[in-house]
Protein backbone atom coordinates (compact mmCIF):
# COMPACT_ATOMS: atom_id res chain seq x y z
CA UNK A 1 0.00 0.00 0.00
CA UNK A 2 1.15 3.49 -0.77
CA UNK A 3 0.50 5.96 1.97
CA UNK A 4 0.88 9.71 2.00
CA UNK A 5 1.19 11.47 5.35
CA UNK A 6 0.56 15.21 5.36
CA UNK A 7 2.34 16.67 8.34
CA UNK A 8 2.83 20.06 9.97
CA UNK A 9 5.40 21.70 12.19
CA UNK A 10 3.88 23.65 15.08
CA UNK A 11 5.26 25.68 17.99
CA UNK A 12 5.26 23.98 21.39
CA UNK A 13 3.40 26.52 23.52
CA UNK A 14 3.11 24.40 26.66
CA UNK A 15 4.89 25.95 29.63
CA UNK A 16 5.72 29.20 27.80
CA UNK A 17 4.16 32.67 27.70
CA UNK A 18 2.79 33.41 24.28
CA UNK A 19 3.14 36.97 22.92
CA UNK A 20 1.49 38.55 19.91
CA UNK A 21 3.43 40.32 17.14
CA UNK A 22 2.64 44.06 16.72
CA UNK A 23 0.94 43.19 13.41
CA UNK A 24 -1.68 41.33 15.48
CA UNK A 25 -1.66 38.54 12.92
CA UNK A 26 0.95 36.20 14.35
CA UNK A 27 2.43 35.09 17.63
CA UNK A 28 6.08 35.85 18.38
CA UNK A 29 7.98 32.79 17.30
CA UNK A 30 11.66 33.62 17.88
CA UNK A 31 11.93 32.05 21.30
CA UNK A 32 9.62 29.10 20.73
CA UNK A 33 10.68 25.55 20.04
CA UNK A 34 8.95 23.72 17.22
CA UNK A 35 7.75 20.13 17.07
CA UNK A 36 5.87 17.87 14.72
CA UNK A 37 2.14 18.26 15.36
CA UNK A 38 1.18 15.57 17.88
CA UNK A 39 -1.53 13.82 15.82
CA UNK A 40 0.76 13.89 12.76
CA UNK A 41 3.40 11.93 14.63
CA UNK A 42 0.82 9.18 15.22
CA UNK A 43 -0.28 9.30 11.58
CA UNK A 44 3.34 8.99 10.35
CA UNK A 45 3.85 6.00 12.64
CA UNK A 46 0.67 4.40 11.30
CA UNK A 47 1.82 4.96 7.70
CA UNK A 48 5.21 3.41 8.37
CA UNK A 49 3.67 0.39 10.12
CA UNK A 50 1.50 -0.25 7.03
CA UNK A 51 4.58 -0.21 4.82
CA UNK A 52 6.40 -2.56 7.16
CA UNK A 53 3.48 -5.01 7.13
CA UNK A 54 2.22 -4.84 3.56
CA UNK A 55 5.01 -3.23 1.59
CA UNK A 56 4.54 -0.12 -0.54
CA UNK A 57 5.84 3.34 0.22
CA UNK A 58 5.39 6.27 2.57
CA UNK A 59 5.56 9.83 1.32
CA UNK A 60 5.64 12.68 3.84
CA UNK A 61 4.46 16.09 2.65
CA UNK A 62 4.52 19.45 4.35
CA UNK A 63 3.76 22.99 3.27
CA UNK A 64 6.03 25.70 4.59
CA UNK A 65 9.47 27.23 4.76
CA UNK A 66 12.94 25.72 4.86
CA UNK A 67 12.78 25.37 8.66
CA UNK A 68 9.79 23.08 8.28
CA UNK A 69 12.04 20.52 6.59
CA UNK A 70 13.07 19.54 10.11
CA UNK A 71 9.92 17.40 10.44
CA UNK A 72 10.45 15.88 7.00
CA UNK A 73 13.93 14.77 8.02
CA UNK A 74 12.36 13.31 11.14
CA UNK A 75 9.83 11.48 8.93
CA UNK A 76 12.64 10.08 6.80
CA UNK A 77 14.46 8.96 9.93
CA UNK A 78 11.29 7.21 11.11
CA UNK A 79 11.07 5.27 7.86
CA UNK A 80 9.39 7.42 5.20
CA UNK A 81 10.69 6.79 1.67
CA UNK A 82 10.12 10.18 0.20
CA UNK A 83 9.70 13.74 1.48
CA UNK A 84 8.17 16.72 -0.27
CA UNK A 85 7.98 20.33 0.84
CA UNK A 86 5.86 22.89 -0.93
CA UNK A 87 7.70 26.16 -0.59
CA UNK A 88 4.92 28.42 0.54
CA UNK A 89 4.59 30.91 3.36
CA UNK A 90 1.64 29.66 5.37
CA UNK A 91 -0.66 32.55 4.57
CA UNK A 92 -4.29 31.79 3.99
CA UNK A 93 -6.74 29.37 5.51
CA UNK A 94 -7.46 25.64 5.58
CA UNK A 95 -8.89 25.86 2.07
CA UNK A 96 -5.65 27.36 0.73
CA UNK A 97 -3.54 24.57 2.23
CA UNK A 98 -5.97 21.90 1.03
CA UNK A 99 -5.77 23.20 -2.55
CA UNK A 100 -1.97 23.22 -2.43
CA UNK A 101 -1.73 19.72 -0.93
CA UNK A 102 -4.27 18.29 -3.38
CA UNK A 103 -2.13 19.36 -6.32
CA UNK A 104 0.93 17.69 -4.83
CA UNK A 105 -1.02 14.50 -4.08
CA UNK A 106 -2.42 14.29 -7.61
CA UNK A 107 1.14 13.73 -8.81
CA UNK A 108 1.76 10.85 -6.40
CA UNK A 109 0.61 7.24 -6.08
CA UNK A 110 -1.61 6.60 -3.08
CA UNK A 111 -4.08 4.22 -1.49
CA UNK A 112 -4.35 6.11 1.76
CA UNK A 113 -3.77 9.75 2.68
CA UNK A 114 -3.24 10.39 6.37
CA UNK A 115 -3.67 13.64 8.23
CA UNK A 116 -3.56 14.41 11.93
CA UNK A 117 -7.15 14.83 13.13
CA UNK A 118 -6.41 18.27 14.59
CA UNK A 119 -3.42 20.57 14.73
CA UNK A 120 -2.02 21.87 17.99
CA UNK A 121 -1.91 25.47 16.75
CA UNK A 122 -5.23 26.40 15.10
CA UNK A 123 -7.09 23.10 15.48
CA UNK A 124 -9.44 23.64 12.51
CA UNK A 125 -9.83 19.97 11.55
CA UNK A 126 -10.66 20.90 7.96
CA UNK A 127 -7.74 20.26 5.63
CA UNK A 128 -8.09 16.46 5.41
CA UNK A 129 -11.79 16.60 4.59
CA UNK A 130 -11.22 19.36 2.01
CA UNK A 131 -8.49 17.36 0.27
CA UNK A 132 -10.80 14.32 0.07
CA UNK A 133 -13.48 16.49 -1.48
CA UNK A 134 -11.09 18.08 -3.99
CA UNK A 135 -9.73 14.67 -5.01
CA UNK A 136 -13.21 13.14 -4.99
CA UNK A 137 -12.34 10.27 -2.63
CA UNK A 138 -13.68 8.95 0.68
CA UNK A 139 -12.89 10.56 3.97
CA UNK A 140 -13.12 9.26 7.50
CA UNK A 141 -12.20 11.51 10.43
CA UNK A 142 -11.04 11.09 14.05
CA UNK A 143 -9.86 7.53 13.56
CA UNK A 144 -8.63 5.63 16.60
CA UNK A 145 -8.07 2.16 15.10
CA UNK A 146 -7.75 0.75 11.56
CA UNK A 147 -7.96 -2.80 10.21
CA UNK A 148 -6.49 -3.23 6.75
CA UNK A 149 -8.43 -5.48 4.41
CA UNK A 150 -8.33 -6.07 0.69
CA UNK A 151 -9.41 -2.93 -1.18
CA UNK A 152 -10.92 -1.37 1.90
CA UNK A 153 -10.27 -0.57 5.53
CA UNK A 154 -12.34 -0.89 8.66
CA UNK A 155 -11.94 2.41 10.45
CA UNK A 156 -13.04 3.10 14.02
CA UNK A 157 -14.03 6.73 14.60
CA UNK A 158 -13.82 8.25 18.03
CA UNK A 159 -17.06 9.77 19.29
CA UNK A 160 -17.85 11.45 22.57
CA UNK A 161 -17.84 9.65 25.90
CA UNK A 162 -15.62 6.75 24.84
CA UNK A 163 -18.06 5.56 22.17
CA UNK A 164 -16.69 4.49 18.78
CA UNK A 165 -18.31 3.86 15.42
CA UNK A 166 -16.95 1.51 12.77
CA UNK A 167 -17.05 2.03 9.00
CA UNK A 168 -15.95 -0.02 6.03
CA UNK A 169 -14.26 2.50 3.76
CA UNK A 170 -13.32 1.87 0.13
CA UNK A 171 -9.85 2.92 -0.94
CA UNK A 172 -8.41 5.28 -1.88
CA UNK A 173 -9.39 7.36 1.13
CA UNK A 174 -8.35 10.20 3.36
CA UNK A 175 -8.11 9.20 7.02
CA UNK A 176 -7.60 11.71 9.81
CA UNK A 177 -5.79 10.12 12.72
CA UNK A 178 -6.33 10.65 16.43
CA UNK A 179 -3.63 10.44 19.08
CA UNK A 180 -3.33 7.08 20.82
CA UNK A 181 -3.85 4.97 17.65
CA UNK A 182 -0.37 3.47 18.15
CA UNK A 183 2.85 4.10 20.04
CA UNK A 184 5.07 6.27 17.83
CA UNK A 185 8.63 4.99 17.69
CA UNK A 186 11.54 6.83 19.20
CA UNK A 187 13.57 8.84 16.70
CA UNK A 188 17.18 9.44 17.63
CA UNK A 189 19.02 12.68 16.97
CA UNK A 190 21.59 10.58 15.09
CA UNK A 191 18.86 9.18 12.87
CA UNK A 192 17.62 12.67 12.04
CA UNK A 193 21.20 13.76 11.31
CA UNK A 194 21.70 10.86 8.97
CA UNK A 195 18.49 11.82 7.17
CA UNK A 196 20.13 15.12 6.25
CA UNK A 197 21.83 13.35 3.38
CA UNK A 198 18.47 12.28 1.93
CA UNK A 199 16.69 14.29 -0.72
CA UNK A 200 13.76 16.53 0.10
CA UNK A 201 11.87 17.44 -3.03
CA UNK A 202 10.90 21.12 -3.03
CA UNK A 203 7.97 22.30 -5.12
CA UNK A 204 6.73 25.82 -5.74
CA UNK A 205 3.17 26.94 -6.47
CA UNK A 206 4.35 27.52 -10.03
CA UNK A 207 5.52 23.90 -10.28
CA UNK A 208 2.03 22.88 -9.19
CA UNK A 209 0.39 25.17 -11.72
CA UNK A 210 -1.41 27.10 -9.00
CA UNK A 211 -2.18 30.78 -9.25
CA UNK A 212 -3.06 33.06 -6.36
CA UNK A 213 -6.70 33.05 -7.34
CA UNK A 214 -6.86 29.23 -7.08
CA UNK A 215 -5.81 29.31 -3.48
CA UNK A 216 -7.53 32.50 -2.32
CA UNK A 217 -8.66 32.05 1.29
CA UNK A 218 -12.34 32.13 2.17
CA UNK A 219 -11.92 33.50 5.66
CA UNK A 220 -9.72 36.28 6.96
CA UNK A 221 -7.81 36.43 10.23
CA UNK A 222 -8.60 39.85 11.66
CA UNK A 223 -6.50 39.87 14.82
CA UNK A 224 -4.92 37.73 17.50
CA UNK A 225 -5.04 38.69 21.16
CA UNK A 226 -4.52 37.22 24.58
CA UNK A 227 -7.63 36.02 26.42
CA UNK A 228 -8.90 38.59 28.92
CA UNK A 229 -8.19 37.67 32.53
CA UNK A 230 -10.99 35.77 34.21
CA UNK A 231 -11.67 34.99 37.82
CA UNK A 232 -8.60 32.81 37.96
CA UNK A 233 -7.54 30.35 40.61
CA UNK A 234 -6.52 31.69 44.01
CA UNK A 235 -2.83 30.90 44.09
CA UNK A 236 -1.19 29.10 46.97
CA UNK A 237 2.52 29.87 47.28
CA UNK A 238 5.41 29.40 49.66
CA UNK A 239 8.04 26.81 50.43
CA UNK A 240 7.25 23.19 49.69
CA UNK A 241 6.24 22.63 53.29
CA UNK A 242 4.11 25.78 53.43
CA UNK A 243 2.29 24.83 50.25
CA UNK A 244 1.54 21.34 51.55
CA UNK A 245 0.36 22.78 54.90
CA UNK A 246 -1.92 25.29 53.19
CA UNK A 247 -3.37 22.57 50.98
CA UNK A 248 -4.07 20.35 53.99
CA UNK A 249 -5.76 23.29 55.76
CA UNK A 250 -7.81 23.99 52.64
CA UNK A 251 -8.92 20.36 52.31
CA UNK A 252 -9.82 20.27 56.01
CA UNK A 253 -11.71 23.55 55.73
CA UNK A 254 -13.74 22.17 52.84
CA UNK A 255 -14.47 18.97 54.71
CA UNK A 256 -12.56 16.75 52.29
CA UNK A 257 -10.36 15.34 55.06
CA UNK B 1 -31.56 37.31 7.81
CA UNK B 2 -32.06 33.73 8.92
CA UNK B 3 -29.94 31.29 10.86
CA UNK B 4 -30.03 27.52 10.42
CA UNK B 5 -28.88 25.18 13.16
CA UNK B 6 -28.33 21.49 12.52
CA UNK B 7 -29.77 19.40 15.36
CA UNK B 8 -27.47 16.63 16.54
CA UNK B 9 -28.85 13.33 17.77
CA UNK B 10 -27.45 9.90 18.41
CA UNK B 11 -29.12 6.59 19.23
CA UNK B 12 -32.57 8.14 19.42
CA UNK B 13 -31.67 11.05 21.66
CA UNK B 14 -31.11 14.75 21.06
CA UNK B 15 -27.56 15.63 22.07
CA UNK B 16 -27.25 18.43 24.65
CA UNK B 17 -25.16 20.59 22.34
CA UNK B 18 -28.23 21.08 20.13
CA UNK B 19 -29.64 23.38 22.83
CA UNK B 20 -26.41 25.36 22.85
CA UNK B 21 -26.72 25.85 19.07
CA UNK B 22 -30.38 26.88 19.41
CA UNK B 23 -29.50 29.38 22.14
CA UNK B 24 -26.69 31.03 20.19
CA UNK B 25 -28.82 31.05 17.04
CA UNK B 26 -31.64 32.72 18.96
CA UNK B 27 -29.31 35.38 20.31
CA UNK B 28 -28.19 36.25 16.77
CA UNK B 29 -31.64 36.47 15.19
CA UNK B 30 -32.82 38.57 18.12
CA UNK B 31 -30.00 41.05 17.49
CA UNK B 32 -30.17 41.02 13.69
CA UNK B 33 -33.80 40.18 12.96
CA UNK B 34 -34.87 37.10 11.02
CA UNK B 35 -35.90 33.54 11.67
CA UNK B 36 -34.18 30.77 13.55
CA UNK B 37 -34.45 27.54 11.60
CA UNK B 38 -33.46 24.10 12.76
CA UNK B 39 -33.13 20.93 10.74
CA UNK B 40 -33.15 17.34 11.86
CA UNK B 41 -32.29 14.42 9.57
CA UNK B 42 -32.43 10.70 10.13
CA UNK B 43 -34.64 7.77 10.93
CA UNK B 44 -37.73 8.23 13.15
CA UNK B 45 -36.77 11.80 14.00
CA UNK B 46 -40.25 13.33 14.20
CA UNK B 47 -40.49 12.68 17.93
CA UNK B 48 -37.10 14.32 18.45
CA UNK B 49 -38.14 17.25 16.23
CA UNK B 50 -41.23 17.82 18.33
CA UNK B 51 -39.14 17.89 21.51
CA UNK B 52 -37.06 20.84 20.30
CA UNK B 53 -39.39 22.59 17.83
CA UNK B 54 -40.53 25.21 20.37
CA UNK B 55 -37.03 26.67 20.55
CA UNK B 56 -36.88 27.34 16.80
CA UNK B 57 -39.18 29.40 14.59
CA UNK B 58 -39.33 26.49 12.22
CA UNK B 59 -37.84 23.02 12.22
CA UNK B 60 -37.42 21.08 9.00
CA UNK B 61 -37.81 17.34 9.41
CA UNK B 62 -36.31 15.04 6.81
CA UNK B 63 -36.95 11.37 7.54
CA UNK B 64 -34.50 9.08 5.77
CA UNK B 65 -32.84 6.03 7.22
CA UNK B 66 -30.08 6.26 4.61
CA UNK B 67 -28.61 9.46 6.06
CA UNK B 68 -28.08 7.86 9.50
CA UNK B 69 -24.34 7.40 10.00
CA UNK B 70 -23.76 8.25 6.36
CA UNK B 71 -21.99 11.58 6.00
CA UNK B 72 -22.11 11.60 2.20
CA UNK B 73 -25.88 11.10 2.02
CA UNK B 74 -26.39 13.49 4.93
CA UNK B 75 -24.42 16.23 3.18
CA UNK B 76 -26.44 15.79 -0.03
CA UNK B 77 -29.73 16.25 1.78
CA UNK B 78 -28.51 19.14 3.88
CA UNK B 79 -27.06 20.89 0.83
CA UNK B 80 -30.44 20.84 -0.89
CA UNK B 81 -32.13 22.35 2.16
CA UNK B 82 -29.56 25.14 2.44
CA UNK B 83 -30.01 25.97 -1.25
CA UNK B 84 -33.75 26.12 -0.71
CA UNK B 85 -33.92 28.32 2.39
CA UNK B 86 -30.67 30.33 1.85
CA UNK B 87 -29.77 31.03 5.47
CA UNK B 88 -27.22 33.76 6.14
CA UNK B 89 -25.55 31.58 8.75
CA UNK B 90 -25.35 27.83 9.35
CA UNK B 91 -24.41 26.61 12.82
CA UNK B 92 -23.28 23.09 13.70
CA UNK B 93 -21.58 21.62 16.76
CA UNK B 94 -17.81 21.20 16.73
CA UNK B 95 -18.34 17.59 17.68
CA UNK B 96 -17.11 14.37 16.18
CA UNK B 97 -20.26 14.39 14.08
CA UNK B 98 -20.10 18.10 13.19
CA UNK B 99 -16.49 17.90 12.07
CA UNK B 100 -17.32 14.91 9.86
CA UNK B 101 -20.08 16.81 8.07
CA UNK B 102 -19.18 20.52 8.09
CA UNK B 103 -16.07 20.62 5.86
CA UNK B 104 -17.78 18.46 3.19
CA UNK B 105 -20.89 20.62 3.24
CA UNK B 106 -18.82 23.81 3.05
CA UNK B 107 -16.98 22.47 -0.02
CA UNK B 108 -20.19 21.30 -1.67
CA UNK B 109 -21.80 24.71 -1.20
CA UNK B 110 -18.55 26.62 -1.82
CA UNK B 111 -19.02 28.65 1.35
CA UNK B 112 -16.53 29.70 4.01
CA UNK B 113 -16.36 27.67 7.23
CA UNK B 114 -14.84 28.53 10.59
CA UNK B 115 -14.66 25.58 12.97
CA UNK B 116 -14.41 25.42 16.77
CA UNK B 117 -15.70 28.94 17.51
CA UNK B 118 -15.84 30.12 21.12
CA UNK B 119 -17.41 33.47 20.22
CA UNK B 120 -19.77 34.66 17.51
CA UNK B 121 -21.20 38.13 17.03
CA UNK B 122 -22.29 40.60 14.40
CA UNK B 123 -20.64 44.00 14.36
CA UNK B 124 -21.36 46.58 11.62
CA UNK B 125 -23.19 43.87 9.71
CA UNK B 126 -20.08 41.73 9.69
CA UNK B 127 -19.96 38.38 11.39
CA UNK B 128 -16.96 38.00 13.68
CA UNK B 129 -16.11 34.46 14.74
CA UNK B 130 -13.65 33.96 17.58
CA UNK B 131 -11.46 30.88 17.89
CA UNK B 132 -9.39 29.81 20.87
CA UNK B 133 -6.03 28.65 19.51
CA UNK B 134 -2.57 27.56 20.65
CA UNK B 135 -3.96 25.41 23.43
CA UNK B 136 -6.21 28.18 24.76
CA UNK B 137 -3.41 30.73 25.13
CA UNK B 138 -4.50 32.98 22.25
CA UNK B 139 -7.82 34.16 20.82
CA UNK B 140 -8.30 34.88 17.13
CA UNK B 141 -11.04 36.96 15.50
CA UNK B 142 -11.97 35.90 11.99
CA UNK B 143 -14.02 37.58 9.31
CA UNK B 144 -15.76 35.87 6.44
CA UNK B 145 -14.24 37.13 3.25
CA UNK B 146 -16.49 35.44 0.84
CA UNK B 147 -19.87 33.92 0.22
CA UNK B 148 -23.49 34.71 0.80
CA UNK B 149 -23.86 32.08 3.48
CA UNK B 150 -21.52 31.80 6.45
CA UNK B 151 -20.87 28.57 8.26
CA UNK B 152 -19.50 27.93 11.75
CA UNK B 153 -19.12 25.05 14.18
CA UNK B 154 -19.35 25.97 17.87
CA UNK B 155 -17.17 24.52 20.59
CA UNK B 156 -19.24 22.11 22.66
CA UNK B 157 -20.04 23.31 26.19
CA UNK B 158 -18.92 26.86 25.46
CA UNK B 159 -22.29 28.58 25.02
CA UNK B 160 -25.03 29.02 27.61
CA UNK B 161 -28.39 27.39 27.09
CA UNK B 162 -31.26 29.88 27.38
CA UNK B 163 -34.35 27.89 26.29
CA UNK B 164 -35.85 30.96 24.60
CA UNK B 165 -38.84 30.05 22.54
CA UNK B 166 -39.74 30.64 18.91
CA UNK B 167 -42.78 30.01 16.74
CA UNK B 168 -42.26 26.27 16.82
CA UNK B 169 -43.47 25.42 13.29
CA UNK B 170 -42.70 22.00 11.88
CA UNK B 171 -42.25 21.33 8.16
CA UNK B 172 -41.71 17.85 6.80
CA UNK B 173 -39.59 17.62 3.66
CA UNK B 174 -38.84 14.63 1.46
CA UNK B 175 -35.29 13.31 1.23
CA UNK B 176 -33.59 13.78 -2.11
CA UNK B 177 -31.45 10.66 -1.76
CA UNK B 178 -32.55 8.25 -4.46
CA UNK B 179 -30.43 5.19 -3.76
CA UNK B 180 -28.10 3.82 -1.10
CA UNK B 181 -24.84 5.72 -0.77
CA UNK B 182 -22.27 3.04 -0.04
CA UNK B 183 -18.72 4.35 -0.46
CA UNK B 184 -18.39 4.32 3.29
CA UNK B 185 -20.56 1.79 5.08
CA UNK B 186 -21.54 2.10 8.75
CA UNK B 187 -20.97 -1.14 10.65
CA UNK B 188 -22.01 -0.23 14.15
CA UNK B 189 -21.26 1.46 17.43
CA UNK B 190 -18.72 0.07 19.85
CA UNK B 191 -19.57 0.78 23.47
CA UNK B 192 -16.74 1.72 25.83
CA UNK B 193 -15.52 -1.12 28.02
CA UNK B 194 -16.63 -1.01 31.61
CA UNK B 195 -13.56 -0.64 33.79
CA UNK B 196 -12.92 -1.79 37.32
CA UNK B 197 -13.49 1.68 38.75
CA UNK B 198 -16.34 4.06 37.92
CA UNK B 199 -14.70 7.46 38.27
CA UNK B 200 -18.03 9.24 37.75
CA UNK B 201 -19.19 7.84 41.12
CA UNK B 202 -16.15 9.09 43.06
CA UNK B 203 -16.26 12.01 45.50
CA UNK B 204 -12.55 12.60 45.31
CA UNK B 205 -10.62 12.44 42.06
CA UNK B 206 -6.86 12.77 41.77
CA UNK B 207 -6.27 13.39 38.08
CA UNK B 208 -2.94 13.32 36.29
CA UNK B 209 -1.73 14.77 32.98
CA UNK B 210 1.41 15.06 30.91
CA UNK B 211 3.19 16.77 33.82
CA UNK B 212 3.61 13.36 35.46
CA UNK B 213 6.48 12.90 32.94
CA UNK B 214 7.03 9.15 33.44
CA UNK B 215 4.86 6.13 34.06
CA UNK B 216 6.95 5.32 37.14
CA UNK B 217 5.82 8.57 38.77
CA UNK B 218 2.17 7.54 38.81
CA UNK B 219 2.68 5.65 42.06
CA UNK B 220 3.16 8.87 44.06
CA UNK B 221 -0.24 10.11 42.87
CA UNK B 222 -1.76 6.70 43.56
CA UNK B 223 -0.56 6.94 47.13
CA UNK B 224 -2.13 10.39 47.47
CA UNK B 225 -5.40 9.05 46.05
CA UNK B 226 -5.36 6.16 48.53
CA UNK B 227 -4.57 8.48 51.43
CA UNK B 228 -7.49 10.76 50.51
CA UNK B 229 -9.83 7.84 49.79
CA UNK B 230 -10.15 8.97 46.19
CA UNK B 231 -9.65 7.46 42.76
CA UNK B 232 -7.02 8.10 40.14
CA UNK B 233 -8.12 9.59 36.82
CA UNK B 234 -6.27 11.30 33.99
CA UNK B 235 -6.28 13.48 30.88
CA UNK B 236 -6.05 12.13 27.34
CA UNK B 237 -2.26 11.84 26.85
CA UNK B 238 -1.96 9.40 29.76
CA UNK B 239 -4.39 7.04 28.02
CA UNK B 240 -2.70 7.64 24.64
CA UNK B 241 0.59 6.51 26.25
CA UNK B 242 -1.18 3.43 27.68
CA UNK B 243 -0.22 4.42 31.22
CA UNK B 244 -3.82 4.21 32.51
CA UNK B 245 -6.89 2.51 31.01
CA UNK B 246 -9.40 4.44 28.91
CA UNK B 247 -12.10 4.28 31.61
CA UNK B 248 -9.95 6.64 33.74
CA UNK B 249 -10.01 9.41 31.11
CA UNK B 250 -11.81 12.65 31.99
CA UNK B 251 -12.98 14.83 29.10
CA UNK B 252 -15.15 14.96 26.00
CA UNK B 253 -13.94 11.63 24.64
CA UNK B 254 -13.84 10.13 28.14
CA UNK B 255 -16.01 10.67 31.22
CA UNK B 256 -17.80 13.72 32.57
CA UNK B 257 -17.19 13.95 36.33
CA UNK B 258 -18.50 16.21 39.11
CA UNK B 259 -16.69 15.14 42.29
CA UNK B 260 -16.46 17.11 45.55
CA UNK B 261 -12.73 17.44 44.97
CA UNK B 262 -10.91 17.39 41.63
CA UNK B 263 -7.18 17.64 42.06
CA UNK B 264 -5.58 18.28 38.66
CA UNK B 265 -1.91 17.34 38.68
CA UNK B 266 0.20 18.40 35.70
CA UNK B 267 -2.87 18.89 33.51
CA UNK B 268 -2.62 21.97 31.26
CA UNK B 269 -6.37 22.10 30.67
CA UNK B 270 -7.16 21.55 27.01
CA UNK B 271 -10.81 22.45 26.45
CA UNK B 272 -11.65 18.80 25.77
CA UNK B 273 -10.51 18.07 29.33
CA UNK B 274 -12.21 21.11 30.92
CA UNK B 275 -15.59 19.97 29.54
CA UNK B 276 -15.23 16.82 31.62
CA UNK B 277 -14.49 18.36 35.02
CA UNK B 278 -15.51 22.04 35.15
CA UNK B 279 -18.57 21.41 37.31
CA UNK B 280 -16.60 19.79 40.15
CA UNK B 281 -17.36 21.43 43.55
CA UNK B 282 -13.71 22.12 44.40
CA UNK B 283 -10.97 22.21 41.79
CA UNK B 284 -7.34 22.47 42.82
CA UNK B 285 -4.66 22.51 40.14
CA UNK B 286 -0.93 21.98 40.42
CA UNK B 287 1.02 22.88 37.29
CA UNK B 288 4.43 24.29 36.39
CA UNK B 289 3.03 26.69 33.79
CA UNK B 290 1.35 29.74 35.38
CA UNK B 291 -0.41 30.44 32.06
CA UNK B 292 -1.91 26.95 31.79
CA UNK B 293 -5.64 27.23 31.01
CA UNK B 294 -6.44 24.87 33.92
CA UNK B 295 -5.89 27.86 36.27
CA UNK B 296 -8.82 29.61 34.58
CA UNK B 297 -11.27 27.01 35.88
CA UNK B 298 -9.52 25.91 39.08
CA UNK B 299 -10.63 27.47 42.38
CA UNK B 300 -7.16 27.11 43.86
CA UNK B 301 -3.85 26.72 42.14
CA UNK B 302 -0.23 25.95 42.91
CA UNK B 303 2.42 26.91 40.38
CA UNK B 304 5.04 24.27 40.96
CA UNK B 305 6.35 20.78 40.40
CA UNK B 306 3.83 18.12 41.25
CA UNK B 307 6.60 15.55 41.64
CA UNK B 308 7.87 17.52 44.65
CA UNK B 309 4.55 18.75 46.06
CA UNK B 310 2.56 15.50 45.93
CA UNK B 311 4.82 13.39 48.21
CA UNK B 312 4.98 16.25 50.72
CA UNK B 313 1.21 16.67 50.61
CA UNK B 314 0.66 12.93 51.08
CA UNK B 315 3.03 12.92 54.04
CA UNK B 316 1.21 15.81 55.74
CA UNK B 317 -2.25 14.38 55.15
CA UNK B 318 -1.09 11.10 56.69
CA UNK B 319 0.35 13.03 59.60
CA UNK B 320 -2.87 14.97 60.13
CA UNK B 321 -4.87 11.75 59.99
CA UNK B 322 -2.45 10.12 62.40
CA UNK B 323 -1.37 7.55 59.80
CA UNK B 324 2.26 6.53 60.01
Amino acid sequence: MNVIACIKRVPDVSEVDVEIEPSGKEIKKERLTFIINECDNYSLEEAIRIKERFGGSVTAITVGSREDEEILRRALAMGADKAIRVDFDLKGDSYTIARVLSEVIRGEKYDLIFFGALSGDFGCGQVGAYVAKILGINCVTFVKRIEYLSGFIKAYRELEGGLEEAYDVKLPAVVTIQTGINEPRYVSIMGIRRARAREIKVLTLQDLGLKDIDIAPKVKLERLYLPPPVKAAELIAGTLEEIAMKLVALLKGKGVI
Amino acid sequence: MSVLIVAEHRKGEIRDVTFELLSKGREIVKAMGGDLYAVILGKDVMKLAKSIAEFADKIFVIEDERVENNAEAYVRVLKRLVERISPKLIIMANSSFGLDIAPCLAMELDIPLITDCVGLKFSDDKLIATKSIYGGKVLADYLFDYGKTYFVTLRVGEFKVTYEKGRGEIEVLPSIVKEEVVNKRFIGFIEPEKGEVDITAADIIISIGRGIKEKGNIKITEELANTLGGVLACSRPIVDYNWLPKDRQVGSSGKIVKPKLYLALGISGAFQHIIGMKDSSLIIAINKDPMAPIFRVAHYGVVGDLLKIVPELTRMIKESKGIK
